[in-house]
């Protein structure tokens, strides 16, 4: 059993290590030296395999993928350094090669965009909060409600509550217009400018409860 | 303020929308994702030498056998169907008086000549480019692909997958006329 349970975490393990590292690159094509080898390794993890849209050459068995470590091998045997080789890509087939899109004119809306999007969205929160704020400190909410208006939430509640489910118990019946009824409640007075445009604001909701 | 704060989230979405809808609908700019630009368009052809696939077969070109003349590059290969697909068009290409070259794509020699013997030869000389080697110095992403080259040797259009009747009426006819022209 011992024997067993060790058997299957060495497979585990072979299984998790195995997995990773690129299964594209065949042995035929890794360069004696290993620091070249290395290097080429390195590309060709930022360089696109061009007809497997979002894989790297190093990751891909497409044929192209195959024939472009070659020739990134080649280019560092020939002695470019790391640069040119990229480059020598990016001449033939565009900055599509490149899995890591350069900072340049015809990118700036790709790089600019999220950082200029968390700026107007930050902006856009503070500008909320600072408003929210305002009209919490200066304590301004909808005015008491008018007797006919109390008179019509009351048999608002009551209709509701004669419609609830079979069995509705008093004591939930007077909860739920205990809770009506705390969200109704005026706010502190507040006498400033502000409740100007709050007044407004009951006045077409009135209106709008009439039409 | 508030109104601001209310209108702005929303005005940025529409804006955001209608550019992404203006980018989709403009087939005519070109902006599917799946058609890539060459970066080799306005640029000389590279340079690469290529031999026959055969001894009969008349082949064997190099860079600078496209100077001096306008000519169009195909890049086929016999198990690519829509290769077969775009071939009578090319010899048509041909028989108008067009110089058409060819590059042998990842093919066995064997199996382009059975080819080229059963669907015609079309072609002024063929490049074998059995390991890809020259395609890579092209560009070329997959087969088919078109080259037009200007008289001085500098790739004026390039069209990747087959030629229909339609591509070659509205991009292939008028970018010769054009390279002829100037």
């Amino acid at each position: 059993m011992k024997q067993i349970s060790a058997f299957l975490a060495i497979m585990m393990l072979v299984l998790l290590a195995g997995g990773t590292p690129s299964l594209a690159v065949e042995p035929d094509e890794v360069l004696a030296d290993p620091i070249l080898e290395s290097r080429a390794r390195e590309i060709s993890t930022e360089l696109r395999c061009v007809v497997c849209q979002n894989q790297s050459i190093d990751d891909s068995d497409a044929d192209i993928a195959r024939d472009m470590r070659l020739l990134v091998r080649e280019r560092l045997v020939a002695g470019d350094d790391d640069e040119e080789v990229v480059n020598y890509l990016v001449a033939r087939y565009g900055d599509f090669v490149l899995l890591r899109p350069p900072f340049q004119q015809n990118t700036l809306a790709l790089w600019l965009a999220p950082p200029i999007m968390a700026v107007v969205i930050a902006t856009l929160a503070v500008l909320f909060y600072q408003n929210y704020q305002q009209r919490r400190l200066a304590g301004t909410g909808p005015d008491p409600l008018s007797p006919s208006d109390r008179a019509e939430l009351d048999a608002l509640v009551d209709r509701i509550g004669s419609t609830s489910p079979p069995n509705p118990s008093n004591r939930q019946r007077s909860r739920f217009r205990s809770e009506i009824e705390e969200g109704m409640k005026p706010l502190p007075e507040g006498d400033d400018g502000a409740s100007q445009s709050d007044n407004a604001n009951t006045d077409s909701s009135g209106n709008q409860r009439q039409s | 303020m508030r109104r601001l704060v209310v209108i702005l989230p929303v005005a940025l979405f529409a804006a955001l929308l209608g550019v992404m809808v203006a980018l989709l609908t403009d087939g005519e700019r070109n902006n599917d994702p799946s058609r890539l630009p060459s970066p080799l368009v306005g640029k000389p052809v590279p340079e690469f030498s290529l031999p026959a696939i055969a001894d009969n077969i008349p082949g064997g070109f190099s860079t600078d056998d496209l100077k001096g003349h306008v000519t169009v590059v195909n890049v086929f290969a016999s198990w690519c169907i829509p290769c077969l697909a775009e071939h009578p068009l090319i010899t048509q290409l041909a028989a108008d008086g067009v110089r058409v070259y060819g590059i042998n794509h990842r093919d066995k020699s064997a199996d382009a000549i059975t080819w080229l013997r059963r669907h015609g030869n079309p072609y002024r000389a063929i490049g074998f480019d059995a390991d890809a080697r020259a395609s890579l110095e092209w560009g070329v992403t997959g087969v088919p692909e078109t080259f037009i080259i200007d008289a001085n040797g500098v790739i004026a259009y390039k069209h990747a997958g087959p030629i229909t009747p339609d591509v070659l009426e509205r991009k292939i006819l008028p970018k010769l006329r054009e390279v002829e022209g100037g």
